[in-house]
């Protein structure tokens, strides 16, 4: 059970768009080595001619009429917003 | 017997309420004042508003008075998983992130329980983003098992099983992943109901897995739990998974369906890992049934030891996926320290999530990633299939299947540090979900060490009148409901 696999945390910390502390990294390094040794057993599957499935019954595009409802006002969907400024949300500048 | 307010059924105190012997108040009253005495030990609630359930209470009891009752919840005090939107309550999932979120519009299920005259009744502790197996990933704070609690309540949906077990709600909503609202009812005692894919709208559901995802109900009976699945299933346009076809009359179904049934034992779920303990008490339950003259067979579903390794795939895929719309941006927790826009990103979500939630983000977006793909998500996709195809071939034979619902019951506080240890409570819950099957847990039993056992019956799709038949034929003959924790 103990043979890890090594995965190169810090690529997929980039991808994922989370910093990790170096303890974070040591740690989850291991834990995720062992969790994908763990998961390596699905190899032995033959899944020669199986059809994946993305959900457990057939799910299909749901076509809507484009209609205008009631929406949030602007006080409400942006309640929760960390930074605002007369109506809007404030970032970061993103442009030079 | 307990004659508490807060330890009886829906069905009991519907009926005092419809016989002007109780109050919605009244009884909103005795929920708050157990709340106030075991809460300290309990640690169910990330939140709860008393003079807003009160205010709701009070108008349940304004339309009995008028003779306009909404029905049989009108004026019952129902408690929510806190990743279920509710307008103008704080929504948190047990996470940093969303610490200060206050929700801006309601759920279905929430729109749909106060259509039905529920008192919505605070906001429970669970896993943090609903991943764990012990509530123990909660940011705020530990729930203990009301049986003791220096044990866990099992997770991720560990406050709402807890708070019903400790008499602080008459019943609750969970939602239920790759167990957790299963496996938190068997170790607090309680009925937990997942019901099938596509039943009860996601809508305004704090996303995990979103193909596995699904709520509903924690209860002290099974009817209670049909009734409250009554009124949250049915079709919603706002979620397009949701199935669109008639929703029979559960509660009523009960008394008509009486079998015999032909139930199925799945022996991959017997094996190395059960408690012997929990194994008894399921094969006294099958017994049972076999005593009431119902056929029982041993059934094989061969892909069972792959379910765990395919779910921790799909799973971690599709939550690496979901969560990455909390970015710091729009809602949810920003840090203070970061230097530009992609900084921001990277910081907030390292101080918003916790340990757990980043692994399974990292893993997923690990399986996800260029060149892994196909070893593992569509692989893992693939195995599914079988995982499914293994459940619709025991159908043939069989109407129900039985097992345990978790194979070890409540543990300490503490006690697992290992993932995958953690992983493991899974065992019996996870393949329901991949096969986007109905399965409820239902109590039968204690163990030496006075800790609550449940059963595990797995229905065919969209047939949860049948699931909750076959449930309630094992209750009726049974007393394990009247018992309840000494806290």
């Amino acid at each position: 059970m103990s043979s890890a696999i090594q995965i190169d945390i810090d690529r997929v910390a980039k991808l994922a768009r989370i910093a990790l502390t170096a303890e974070e990294r040591a740690m989850f390094s291991s834990q995720l080595g062992s969790v994908l040794h763990h998961i390596e057993q699905l190899s032995k599957v033959d899944v020669t001619g199986v059809e994946p499935s993305a959900h457990a019954f057939a799910v299909h595009n749901v076509w809507g009429e484009d209609v205008a409802g009631p929406a949030l006002p602007v006080t409400e969907a942006l309640r929760n917003a960390p930074a605002q400024r007369e109506h809007m949300i404030v970032v970061p500048k993103v442009v030079e | 017997m307990s004659t508490e307010l807060f330890h009886q059924p829906i069905t009991a105190l519907s009926a005092a309420l419809e016989g002007k012997r109780l109050t919605a108040v009244e009884l909103m009253q005795a929920v708050i004042a157990r709340t106030k005495a075991v809460e300290p030990r309990v640690r169910a609630f990330n939140s709860s508003d008393e003079a807003d359930a009160l205010a709701q209470a009070a108008a349940s009891d304004a339309r009995r008075a008028a003779g306009t009752s909404l029905g049989v919840l009108d004026g019952i005090p129902i408690g929510f998983k806190d990743v279920i939107a509710v307008t103008g309550q704080p929504l948190t999932a047990s996470s940093k992130m969303l610490a200060n979120f206050v929700s801006p519009y309601d759920a279905t299920v929430t729109q749909k329980l106060k259509r039905a005259g529920a008192v919505i009744w605070g906001r429970l502790n669970c896993d943090e983003f609903a991943m764990g197996s012990s509530t123990e990933n909660s940011a705020f704070h530990t729930t203990g098992n009301p049986w003791d609690v220096t044990r866990v309540p099992g997770g991720s949906s560990g406050g709402s099983a807890a708070a019903l077990a400790a008499g602080e709600a008459i019943a609750t909503l969970g939602s239920d992943t790759g167990g957790s609202i299963r496996q938190p009812a068997a170790l607090c005692g309680v009925v937990g109901l997942k019901p099938t894919y596509g039943l009860v709208s996601r809508f305004g559901l704090i996303a995990y897995a979103s193909s596995l995802d699904q709520i509903g109900p924690f209860a002290r009976t099974v009817e209670d739990a049909a009734i409250v699945l009554q009124a949250i299933a049915g079709h919603d346009e706002r979620d397009s998974t949701s199935f669109n076809a008639a929703v029979p009359d559960y509660r009523s179904e009960l008394g008509k369906r009486r079998g015999p049934w032909k139930l199925g034992i799945p022996k991959e779920y017997f094996a190395e890992g059960l408690s012997p303990e929990i194994g008894a008490a399921v094969e006294k339950a099958i017994a049972y049934y076999q005593a009431q003259g119902c056929e029982v067979k041993e059934v094989s579903l061969p892909h069972t030891q792959y379910c765990l390794d395919t779910y921790y795939i799909i799973a971690t895929a599709e939550a690496s996926s979901n969560l990455a719309r909390f970015d710091g941006i729009r809602y949810g927790h920003r840090s203070a320290k970061a230097k530009d826009i992609v900084d921001l990103y990277f910081q907030s979500r390292a101080e918003g999530f916790g340990a757990e939630v980043k692994r399974r983000i990292i893993l997923g977006t690990y399986v996800l990633s260029s060149g892994y793909y196909d070893a593992y998500y569509l692989r893992a996709q693939k195995v599914r299939t079988l995982i499914r195809q293994d459940f619709l071939n025991a159908y043939q034979e069989v109407d129900a299947l039985i097992t345990p619902t978790s194979p070890i019951p409540a543990f300490k506080i503490g006690e697992k540090s290992d993932p995958l240890a953690m992983y493991l409570c899974d065992i019996y819950t996870i393949g329901v979900n991949l096969a986007g099957l109905p399965a409820i847990s239902v109590p039968c039993g204690f163990t030496s060490g006075h800790l609550p056992i449940g059963f595990q019956l797995i229905g065919q799709p969209f047939q949860e009148a049948n699931l909750l038949a076959v449930a309630h034929a094992y209750e009726q003959g049974h007393d394990w409901k009247t018992k309840y924790p000494s806290l």
